[in-house]
């Protein structure tokens, strides 16, 4: 199975049962530029008043819990951080779980628009736009955390190297500072990396602009995009560019949030696994949040031939491949404490299994390690109720998983007199779930204003568009060929 | 010259396609033809046009290099400025200035700077934000973001003629279209104008008062911004609070407890007595015998002090500061208080003169006894134990014992060589039975040269 397999570009869906013939990226026999063009801008262009009803609801329910979010950091901040449970010895409660939770949600965009762009999975067209979406959303949602959490709110600048008069600067040899410019980073270059795909899309918008309204509005965001050819030059060498220093900057940003951990010198946290043991598991959830979310975008917004069953499929497959990662990392942990033959090491992995907080690790467990394997099943694969439900337990896992490394060690540490147990209180909880609302009103306004897929880049995997030039020998213009003839638009 | 006004009034002849292999002709064709002003319009990039078109490669990828080596270079410097050189702190033993540690900051700067020249360079290559477009005036064109292709060949370019031009493009005339100028000048209103000036000016605010509270001088203190630490609900020492029985904020330390640092088993050199004997009480007493046999007095110094030359000149320089001023610089007992003491006739209200210290009475003291009237005081001379350290006042009887030696009240010493002018110390009494003395008793040493 090559990439550059002839078939992965054919446009008629064939032999299904058998694995040497890829399905096509785009299904059904007549898709042509403008019904990719359609499909997409279709959804926003819909006028107001036929809004569907499913999505006005999502909204109300997101834009109340957004809004309960805000009184809640507006409480927190008149009262200070005794609202919530964190205090002696778990000073790091559900804030930084929450944080770490969000920040790993955060990588499969990149990951997705990034490496796999890198490694020409030409799959990836139908989802990186959505997905570099969630991944710029999740980090909204992370950034919010960290920020609350420092106590004084009003003085979060103290983070950054700013000149002030009391002539501090801050620490560069903490990771807590890593961290600091480890998310901005991320944050601004997942925005950046979003932006730029979407400009080609926001002048398809602009062009197609039926009132002035919208013309002006995505016409400002579209730069004025022609769609020339010199431009296209230098747009695909930097968004090559863009993706080369995404792809180690994926790879960095939850290293750089394990270090915060792993740098520290708690058992069960100052272990070297953690960098790639925190990647993977980062990758592993996203890759859920991307099927929860879309799977009922898909089948709300008629995208079912962009977004194929096949997407589904691949995506199946690296879920339940990093959920075997994780599971690696969570026995080589055990391992590494018997193996290492440090007292407190050993007691700390013990007790994280048969401690107080056993029914924790044990549900991080089950929703990391054991469900995915239903996905060894490629017909369970083709069954969206249990991708569904799979993609949700995995990210109840994995919040689960950052919750026992980050409280199990905190109230088990080396002295028994300094033990003691984390509960969260209301504000925690509400907390939390009002991160969700922040979350899904930042992505369903995404899914009803701008292009959800990458309109451009979908059109060049379709047969039509490349050329049978005389000069033209690469492979996979032989595939263009065997497709369907290039269609004449119907205007 | 028709021909060129013509040229003039268009912007240039634009050609529509309907697939990429016509239009990939066309374009080769265009680029054969020698055209240089032209380009293609495509709604996704297109493989294999760049060579269709000639086009070069861009020099974006050097550009970012050089600002990710850029970034390089800032990351390491902010880290060495901020840490190893401007604000240098020690943290957990660890070295100030060690790469390791700060790669991952340094790792982060280039990614951003890299990105961020990717993204904007990316924009000014291509000319972009470029609003207004004579193209996207024409209906037609609007498909090309969508689902069709098309070329324009522009007026400006110096071998431009309309006829070959379409010629070459080769489309049916449907799909030929001259592009007019765009001469509809979309002037922004007046008032945007004025509100851009405005905050023009208006950015400019921040960075004046920066310059101006860095370089210029004001009795104001500094601007707090947030006073969180300057207000603090607790209670200041040696002030009163009713939430404790006896109204003050402060407690008194646990009966029996030593406060660090004044634990006071060195008899011999806290109290001036032999290890383990009695204590005498910080009480003044007026002259005489220092409670008789009652103490056992030290003769000696403590052996926690050694008695040299820099003890000796320790001595010196603490009797000039807390004991010359009444007993003087020389230890006659004229100091500037007693002379003004001794004018004023200060002894009506009680005053003692302070004794010359070469007196016979001050020889007859033991080590120990001075020792006691310097840390306790004695008659009016208050004690000065709260103020020297307890070998400090050691090193002042030392001096003090020095001057005994060296100075005479009134007698010349027999043995005195020939030549030496000896000038005896003048007392008390001397000052009291002067005249003059009563004019100007603040003039510490013109009294003391009359009375001589």
């Amino acid at each position: 199975m090559t990439i550059t397999d002839p078939s992965a570009f054919g446009s008629q869906p064939s032999g299904e049962d058998d694995p040497s013939v890829r399905l096509p990226l785009v299904e059904g026999a007549g898709e042509n530029f403008s019904s990719v063009t359609d499909a997409v801008a279709s959804i926003a262009e819909l006028p107001v008043e036929r809004t569907n009803r499913a999505w006005i609801i999502c909204f109300a329910i997101s834009v109340s819990l957004l809004g309960m979010l805000g009184l809640l950091i507006l409480h927190l901040i008149t009262t200070g951080v005794g609202v919530w449970g964190n205090n002696n010895p778990a000073y790091w409660g559900w804030p930084i779980v929450n944080f770490v939770f969000w920040v790993g949600i955060g990588h499969a965009g990149t990951l997705i628009s990034a490496i796999l762009f890198l490694t020409r999975q030409n799959w990836r067209t139908g989802v990186n736009r959505a997905a570099e979406a969630m991944t710029i959303f999740a980090v909204v949602c992370a950034g919010t955390f960290p920020g609350i959490h420092i106590g004084r709110v009003w003085v979060a600048y103290w983070l950054f190297p700013l000149p002030n008069q009391m002539a501090m600067w801050p620490n560069f040899r903490s990771p807590l500072l890593w961290d600091v410019f480890a998310v901005s980073t991320y944050a601004t270059v997942s925005l950046l990396f979003w932006y730029m795909g979407m400009v080609p899309d926001l002048a398809t918008f602009r062009d197609r602009a039926v009132n002035n309204t919208r013309r002006i509005a995505y016409g400002i965001f579209s730069l004025g995009w022609t769609g020339s050819s010199r431009h296209w030059h230098v747009y695909e060498r930097a968004y090559l560019l863009l993706a080369a220093l995404a792809t180690p900057l994926v790879l960095s940003v939850h290293s750089v949030v394990s270090f915060d951990f792993a740098v520290s010198q708690l058992p069960g946290w100052h272990t070297t696994i953690f960098p790639p043991y925190f990647v993977a598991g980062a990758i592993f959830s996203g890759f859920a949040m991307v099927l929860t979310l879309m799977i009922p975008a898909r089948q709300f917004f008629g995208l079912k031939h962009i977004i194929t069953m096949r997407h589904i499929d691949v995506m199946c497959r690296i879920l339940m491949a990093t959920g075997l990662m994780v599971g690696y990392a969570y026995s080589i942990e055990f391992f590494v404490a018997w193996y290492g033959g440090v007292q407190y090491e050993s007691f700390a992995f013990v007790n994280r299994a048969f401690g107080n907080y056993w029914w924790a690790y044990w549900i991080m467990v089950s929703c990391n390690v054991l469900i995915p394997q239903v996905f060894w099943s490629k017909k369970l694969r083709g069954n969206l109720w249990v991708v569904m439900i799979v993609s949700i337990t995995t990210n109840i896992g994995m919040w689960f998983e950052r919750f026992v490394i980050a409280v199990t060690s905190l109230t088990r540490d080396f002295v028994p007199s300094s033990w003691g147990y984390f509960s969260p209180t209301w504000v925690d909880i509400t907390m939390f779930i009002g991160s969700f609302g922040l979350f899904f009103t930042l992505f369903l306004l995404f899914l009803r204003f701008l292009p959800v897929v990458a309109i451009a880049e979908v059109k060049t995997v379709l047969p039509q568009a490349h050329a049978h030039g005389e000069d033209h020998a690469e492979s996979h213009s032989a595939g263009g060929s065997a497709a369907a003839p290039a269609s004449r638009h119907d205007a | 010259m028709s021909d060129q006004k013509k040229h003039d009034e268009i912007h240039g002849i634009v050609a529509y396609f309907d697939d990429v292999d016509s239009v990939m002709s066309a374009a080769r064709k265009v680029r054969d033809a020698g055209y240089k002003k032209w380009d293609t319009y495509t709604p996704f990039p297109v493989h294999g046009i760049d060579e269709a078109m000639g086009t070069k490669p861009t020099i974006l990828p050097w550009i970012v290099l050089g600002m990710g080596l850029t970034g390089l270079t800032c990351g390491l410097l902010l880290q060495w400025y901020t840490n190893a050189y401007d604000y240098v702190f020690l943290i957990s033993g660890k070295p100030d200035w060690s790469l390791p540690a700060n790669i991952p900051v340094t790792f982060e700067v280039v990614i951003l700077f890299s990105a961020y020249t990717a993204f904007f360079a990316m924009l000014g290559l291509n000319k972009l934000p470029h609003l207004s477009n004579p193209l996207h005036k024409l209906p037609k064109f609007s498909r090309v973001t969508a689902d069709r292709f098309a070329i324009c060949v522009e007026a400006k370019d110096p071998n431009f003629d309309a006829g070959r031009v379409r010629a070459i493009l080769g489309a049916e005339t449907s799909e030929l279209e001259d592009c007019p100028v765009d001469t509809s000048r979309a002037a922004l209103p007046l008032w945007f104008h004025a509100v851009m000036a405005l905050v023009t000016c208006a950015t400019f605010i921040p960075l004046s008062l920066a310059v101006k509270g860095r370089f210029a001088t004001s009795e104001k203190p500094r601007y707090h911004v947030w006073p969180d630490m300057d207000f603090q609900r607790k209670r200041k020492s040696q002030t009163g609070w009713e939430g404790f029985e006896d109204g003050r904020s402060m407690r008194l330390p646990v009966e029996g407890t030593i406060p660090r640092g004044e634990l006071r088993d060195d008899f011999e050199l806290y109290f001036g007595v032999a290890q383990g004997a009695p204590v005498p009480p910080h009480v003044t007493f007026d002259g005489g015998a220092m409670g008789g046999d009652n103490f056992q007095w030290l003769s000696s110094f403590p052996t926690a002090v050694v008695v040299d030359d820099a003890f000796l000149e320790r001595g010196r320089e603490r009797y000039g500061i807390y004991c010359g001023v009444c007993h003087g610089a020389q230890g006659n007992g004229l100091g500037a208080v007693a002379l003004r003491a001794a004018a004023i006739d200060a002894e009506q209200w009680g005053w003692v003169s302070p004794k010359a210290l070469q007196s016979d009475s001050a020889k007859a003291y033991t080590n120990g006894e001075l020792f006691h009237i310097a840390s306790n005081g004695i008659s009016s001379m208050k004690g000065y134990g709260s103020q020297i350290t307890p070998k400090d006042r050691w090193a002042i009887v030392a001096f003090i014992r020095a001057i005994q030696a060296s100075q005479a009240l009134e007698a010349a010493p027999a043995d005195l060589p020939d030549g030496t002018d000896f000038e005896p110390v003048p007392t008390i009494k001397d000052v009291r039975l002067s005249e003059a003395s009563v004019d100007a008793p603040a003039a510490g040493s013109e009294p003391a040269g009359e009375a001589r």
